[in-house]
């Protein structure tokens, strides 16, 4: 297992690479880099821009140089933890994330935590009671929660809020607790703003993973050896989670891998839609600016962060699953 | 009589017994009633998003300049004398509210317009080959009938939710098609042979789904130049969202042919000299494929909402092309949200497009499932 753990840290390298250069190249996929939009803004203010200008603030930026070149000088200085400076926010990108990130990590969590609660009873419950009340009933919610787009959702519990208790949910702290320092006042400020985009994000992947955990349960429940500890007398609750319970949630495990990035995703939109302090609003502007520092700079961390998630769940895998054999 | 229905049981029962594995599995989805309808549902949705210029009351791009932000109308069953019609609509009559001087609408009571199937309206050109002015419903010419109301410019939500789902109906359809492929290929490919493939197949899939799909399709999206014509727009984002969505799918069945490899079945299948692509084919790919199935309809359903939440953050498509998700920009504010909420009716669409695809896999699903009696 402790071999096991450290190839799989080591492929975790190239994985990284290869991100970076992914990062990298879909952000310079754009036709025209920041200095076009930029130039564009300026002249829509009304400013006479030459070409002798143009080439000097390419310069000045260093987006006259070869691809290769300029790959290397972002990634040899993302090593060194400096993620440059942000064309558009005319701020150290380092420092904005370093403000937001944190943020956008907790919200992340605590949806996923969310939807791992929610769907982890309702899942092995509509295995178990296949097609009873309770199966449809959640089923139907679950799907319901799946097909609404998150970003609906939000504008919907906002529409309800704005409208009917002329309250704003948008946001993650009130404007007293904004720039205040950690308190417990604040700490109850935040738990009741981040209920929203908790829900909202929780809910998309708690419909998959009820799906999901519902699905490989019904295959293992119709399995011979269930049938076999049953003829045993074994009862039916502690068969259910000694046996098919433990083969069945492995895809359950394996789904940290994908629903992380899903989460990710998740956030970014509904933050957009709520107005929240994460990343995502960021993110939206520095793509919409060709601001390549800036968003190289998410979508690296973020790969980074689920791809920690998934080293996680390959050895929590191998050690619940011992069907699985790496060769 | 009684031997009759003696031989028919027989029949049947003899049928059953010697069909083959997709009339077993037409069988028992068949059985699945909410399946079955919510299949039903689709081939309308899909009926009518072909045939939307005869669906829709109105032409996409008509303009009504006297009602603009119109609320869904009111259907009427009693004039004002108590009398009772076969279901009708006022005309409507652009007024101003006294206190806040915002546009309003009045129901003119004396000018009654029942509702009628097939009636004359605009003309259009179906398809290219069709002319018609024919309509499935509407309400003669004079007045309009705005079952789900307007929007800014004063055109037909309803008509243009319609007319929207020949993009987004589609976008799901063709991306699902190529990754299910692309899935199939490496995830079987990945699972079986391990080794060297299965590290080249498992770092790409592993770099493509670590990437949050979203700020990757945002990313790639932004891309498209913006001068480029609207097919073209159309076919760079379906495979742009099925270029990131086939890994998952992947990851999936090469799990399930891992663990379907060191089952007995598929050993004494070995040793009976069953060539590579036998194995593959025949024995583990069948072994996978209800648990892909189930997958593989909540990836459309992905595919969908990713059309319409790239375009309703305006990174997607963009208007006059229209989708679901362009319809919805225009729900972007929540003060505009909260005045006129009708401009939210586009995502009951999705809804139950989404739900309906759902409902149809689970009943695959279960119907695929080799497993059970």
């Amino acid at each position: 297992m402790g071999a096991y753990i450290a190839r799989r840290v080591l492929i975790m390298l190239p994985t990284l690479v290869l991100i970076s250069i992914l990062a990298f190249l879909v952000i310079e996929l754009p036709p025209g880099d920041f200095v076009t939009s930029y130039v564009q803004t300026l002249m829509t203010a009304g400013r006479q821009v030459d070409d002798a200008m143009i080439e000097n603030i390419r310069h000045a930026y260093g987006l006259d140089r070869p691809v290769t070149v300029r790959y290397f000088l972002w990634i040899s200085r993302l090593v060194r933890g400096d993620f440059g400076f942000s064309l558009f926010f005319k701020a150290s990108v380092g420092e904005m994330l370093a403000l937001r990130m944190p943020m956008t990590f907790l919200v992340t969590l605590l949806s996923l935590a969310f939807s791992w609660v929610v769907a982890f009873p309702i899942g092995v419950y509509s295995a178990v009671r296949q097609y009873s009340f309770g199966d449809y009933f959640w089923t139907v919610l679950g799907f319901l929660g799946l097909a609404t787009p998150n970003f609906l959702l939000a504008l919907v519990l906002m529409f309800v809020a704005a409208r009917y208790f002329s309250t704003s949910v948008g946001g993650l702290f009130s404007p007293e607790f904004e720039s205040a320092a950690f308190s417990l006042g604040k700490l109850w400020d935040f738990l009741k703003h981040v209920w929203v985009p908790m829900v909202v994000v929780g809910t998309a992947g708690t419909a998959s993973l009820i799906r999901i955990l519902r699905a490989n349960l019904l295959d293992e429940l119709k399995k011979p050896y269930v049938e076999m500890q049953r003829a045993k007398g074994v009862p039916e609750g502690r068969l259910i989670f000694k046996y098919p319970l433990r083969i069945a949630v492995n895809p359950f495990i394996s789904s940290i891998g994908w629903i992380l990035p899903q989460f990710v995703s998740g956030t970014v939109i509904v933050a957009v839609v709520l107005n929240l302090p994460t990343a995502g609003p960021l993110f939206l502007q520095a793509i919409r600016a060709q601001d390549m520092p800036l968003a190289g700079a998410f979508i690296m961390l973020t790969g980074v962060m689920t791809i920690v998630g998934m080293l996680v769940s390959d050895i929590v895998l191998a050690i619940v699953d011992p069907r699985i054999r790496y060769g | 009589m009684a031997d009759r229905t003696g031989i028919l049981a027989y029949e049947v029962e003899r049928s059953v017994f010697t069909a083959s594995q997709w009339r077993l599995v037409w069988l028992t989805f068949m059985r699945h009633k909410l399946a079955v309808a919510c299949a039903v549902f689709l081939i309308l949705g899909y009926l009518s998003s072909a045939f939307a210029d005869f669906v829709a009351p109105y032409p996409t791009d008509f303009r009504n300049d006297e009602a603009p932000f119109v609320p869904p109308m009111r259907v009427h069953l009693r004039d004002t004398d108590g009398r009772f019609h076969r279901p009708f609509v006022y005309a409507l009559e652009l007024e101003r509210d006294p206190v806040t001087l915002r546009p309003r609408f009045r129901e003119v009571t004396d000018r009654r317009f029942p509702i009628r199937f097939l009636v004359r309206g605009a003309e259009y050109e179906m398809w290219g080959l069709i002319r018609s002015r024919l309509h499935l419903f509407g309400v003669d010419e004079g007045a309009y009938y705005y079952l789900l109301g307007t929007d800014k410019q004063g055109r037909d939500i309803l008509s243009r939710t319609v007319f929207a789902g020949r993009i987004s109906l589609t976008i799901g359809l063709i991306g699902v098609t190529i990754s299910f492929v692309l899935a199939i290929v490496f995830g079987s490919i990945s699972g079986y042979f391990g080794g060297v493939p299965d590290m080249v197949i498992q770092r790409i899939i592993e770099v493509l789904t670590s990437l949050p799909q979203l700020p990757l399709w945002m990313a790639l999206a932004v891309a498209i130049p913006i001068n480029w014509p609207i097919e073209r727009v159309f076919f760079a984002i379906t495979i742009i969202l099925s270029l990131i969505s086939w890994p998952g799918l992947a990851r999936e069945v090469r799990g399930k042919v891992l663990a379907l490899r060191e089952t007995d079945y598929v050993t004494a299948a070995r040793i009976d000299n069953a060539g590579t692509p036998r194995l593959l084919f025949q024995y583990l790919v069948p072994g996978v494929l209800s648990h892909l199935i189930a997958s593989l309809t909540l990836a459309i359903p992905n595919m969908i909402l990713g059309e319409t939440a790239l375009s309703f953050l305006g990174v997607g498509l963009r208007a006059p092309a229209i989708s679901w998700g362009v319809l919805l920009q225009q729900a972007q504010n929540i003060q505009t949200v909260v005045l006129s909420p009708w401009l939210m009716t586009p995502v009951f669409a999705v809804i139950l497009v989404i739900l309906a695809f759902n409902f149809v896999g689970d009943g695959l699903r279960d119907a695929a499932d080799p497993y059970k009696s």
